[in-house]
């Protein structure tokens, strides 16, 4: 069995409601509101869910780019919630991430040549000649040709510019890489262009990813496992199959329903879930999803729903649907 | 009805050109569909090839300059929209052809409240009292589908998430009984759960009110769902034009094929995506012959050179390539047709 390079446990991570003139704290946003999942080295979990779900600030305290409130993220068996700032410096080296647009995250006045080079620097990689070759094999590894590397973000397309992006997160030939929508923004004939080559990367690099998107037939191609979210908590969690194939929790079988599928011919077994995704300032009580779950019973409003493995891999927090002790209680 | 209005709309060899700094952007260049009333059109293709644009110059609102409209003519209900003055095009607008876009935001005024917003748009279309334009827009919120909709007339729109914001846009838009709606990706924006409730709505809408609507889209499992015709379009031309069910049965343009082989859906888990080479031009840039040769993979002499003209290739189905001309092919020794494997 490959050994789990990502272990997160419990994590969460509140943000402060700041109102009035004396930013008197007035309640907390629960965007991550006690995580648990794993990713084995070589592999891709995904989150999946719709805005406010928690995903992205899930990938981002994983970096600690934000402090997460509690919990545990441990990577390659060393514990990153503890970790001092220099050791956190170090170990940048070996998680990144990619955003969606990565224009914004790319100095203008930069050429790529300079991107790619000042990640080499920060990072204390081979200096000098070493450098230059590194940015070219770089360059060559993203199937950007040698020229891009005298231009600037401006002149590239949507496209080319998420493989420069892919480019400057190689640089420092990372283990994990948190890939946050990356193909959100992308024509459906560019998207699979990237799809293509992260999963190319996967292959020769060995790259552990955790990809968060919100359109399920890309989650569905390009992942090992899934986790759905839903206001801060995974509802659902398992396998690719099992999660698209045998779905349990009625908020995957209504999100798997909802997606539109390009076939005419296909009869829609629609479920619309009624009402709008709640604010996660002041989520539901009990089960987040029960003012909006077609199957509530008059209990959700008020019990906890733990995960609860049905089977190996796939968990499920529904007791509804799947009940039963947790299973190491 | 008589039957030159079996098409509530027909657009005729539309071009709409913007003069800019790089040169003239032809955006829109030589495009021609009809809308049968009562149906659903879906205008689809990738960003960039010309669908706000179209959308844009049906209603009057390209901006001039940069931007110059022609075309032969842009038929609503047999009247030439292009011969219209700014002050004709203003009824057409709002009343007899509504509209809603992705962002909802931007088409609602921050400061009013939603109910005053709503009332203002009938008593100026339909000049009612205010307090019969409070019935109405009461009524109208509840149709559409806002919960608690009497409270909600106090909202500001920063107030009202994104689903319920275009529920709205769709409200105002039903105030003055258009005949037709141009919805520009109208869901793009909204989670999916909120964008299966208002593809819903708009369905129902038109079942209740027999409204024709132009839809445009980049998602070809929306068009799946509520169109009945489509037109796809790519660097400004109409490529393909056919009914739902025989454009998703057998694309003909490889344009097309490539955008349906490159769907995550239409794979086996894992499975290599196809993936179309290289990017849509830019509009100032637009290559000779065929627009799409550079990036096709059964691209010929002639694409390089000709634009092909658009071919019938059966019922109601019509294509702009030359793998669809027979003497084209025949000259190669060839069936017309679109080879049977992709080439990725
Ligand atoms: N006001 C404008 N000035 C110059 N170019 C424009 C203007 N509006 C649109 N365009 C250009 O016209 C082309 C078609 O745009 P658009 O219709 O918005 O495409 P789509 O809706 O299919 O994504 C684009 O290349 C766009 O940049
Ligand atoms: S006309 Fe030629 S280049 Fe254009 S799509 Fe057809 S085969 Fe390809
Ligand atoms: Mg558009």
């Amino acid at each position: 069995m490959t050994p789990d390079l990502l272990v997160v446990q419990d994590l969460v991570k509140h943000f402060p409601v700041r109102k009035g003139i004396f930013s008197r704290v007035a309640g907390h946003v629960r965007a991550v509101d006690g995580l648990s999942f794993r990713i084995p080295r070589g592999k891709t979990l995904s989150l999946v869910g719709e805005s406010g779900s928690g995903k992205t600030t899930t990938g981002r305290a994983i970096l600690r780019l934000i402090e997460p409130t509690s919990g545990s993220v441990r990577f390659d068996g060393i514990e990153v919630t503890s970790m001092n700032r220099q050791d956190l410096r170090a170990l940048r080296k070996r998680m990144q991430i990619i955003f969606q647009d990565p224009y914004g995250s790319l100095n203008p006045r930069m050429t790529v040549y300079s991107v790619l080079s000042e990640a080499l620097r920060t990072h204390r990689l081979p200096q000098a000649t070493g450098a230059r070759d590194r940015v070219y094999e770089l360059l060559s590894l993203v199937g950007l040709p040698p020229e891009a590397a005298d231009r600037y973000p401006h002149e590239f397309s949507g496209g080319q510019r998420q493989r420069v992006g892919i480019a400057r997160a190689l640089a420092v030939e990372p283990e994990l890489i948190v890939a946050d929508e990356p193909v959100s923004a992308l024509d459906v004939s560019i998207q699979s262009q990237i799809l293509n080559l992260l999963e190319d990367l996967q292959q020769q690099l060995g790259l552990t990813y955790l990809f968060i998107g919100h359109d399920l037939s890309v989650v569905r191609h390009i992942s090992d496992s899934v986790a759905v979210m839903y206001l801060g908590r995974i509802v659902e969690l398992g396998p690719v199959e099992a999660v698209f194939e045998h779905p349990v929790h009625p908020y995957t079988i209504a999100l798997l329903a909802a997606a539109p599928v390009p076939d005419p011919a296909r009869k829609r077994r629609r479920i619309l879930l009624p009402g709008d995704i709640p604010s996660p300032i002041n989520p539901p009580t009990g089960c987040h999803f029960h003012p909006r779950c077609p199957d509530a019973q008059p209990g959700c409003a008020r019990c906890e729903t733990p995960l609860i493995e049905i089977s190996p891999g796939h968990w499920v927090a529904c007791p509804v649907h799947a009940p039963g002790a947790p299973a190491n209680a | 009805m008589n039957a030159s209005h079996e098409f509530i709309l027909r657009v005729r060899n539309l071009r709409t050109h913007f003069h800019t700094d790089q040169g003239i952007a032809r955006a829109v260049d030589g495009v021609s569909f009809d809308i049968p009333a009562g149906k659903t059109l879906a205008l689809v293709g990738e960003s960039g090839c010309g669908k706000s644009v179209t959308a844009l110059s049906i209603l009057g609102l390209v901006p001039h300059p940069p931007g110059e409209v022609s075309g032969e003519a842009i038929e609503f209900e047999g009247r030439n929209l292009l011969a219209f003055s700014e002050a004709e095009m203003r009824r057409i607008r709002g009343n007899e052809i509504a509209m809603i876009f992705q962002e909802p935001m931007t088409s609602m005024n921050p400061v009013f409240r939603i109910g005053d917003q709503i009332g203002a748009v009938l008593r100026l279309h339909r000049g009612l009292s205010k307090a019969a334009a409070r019935e109405e827009v009461l009524a109208l919120m509840q149709r559409v589908g806002i919960p608690a909709a009497e409270s909600r007339l106090e909202d500001y729109p920063h107030q009202m998430s994104g689903g319920m914001l275009q529920r709205v846009m769709i409200a105002m838009a039903l105030s003055c009984h258009p005949k037709m709606l141009i919805a520009d990706e109208p869901t793009t924006a909204l989670d999916v759960t909120i964008q299966a409730q208002i593809l819903d709505l708009l369905r129902v809408l038109q079942r209740e009110t027999g409204m024709s609507i132009l839809l445009i889209t980049h998602d070809l499992g929306i068009v799946a769902e509520i169109a009945d015709e489509v037109v796809v379009m790519y660097a400004g031309k109409k490529v393909e034009h056919a009914p739902v069910a025989a454009l998703f049965a057998a694309p003909k343009h490889p344009y097309t094929r490539g955008l349906f082989a490159s769907l995550p859906a239409m794979q086996q888990h894992r499975q290599r995506l196809y993936a179309i080479r290289g990017a849509v031009p830019a509009p100032t840039d637009f290559p000779a012959g065929c627009r799409f040769h550079p990036r096709c993979p059964y691209a010929m002499d002639c694409c390089r050179r000709d634009e092909p003209p658009l071919l019938e290739t059966g019922d109601a189905h019509r294509t702009a390539c030359w793998l669809h001309d027979a003497g084209v092919m025949a000259a190669q020794g060839k069936a017309p047709g679109l080879p049977p494997e992709a080439a990725p």
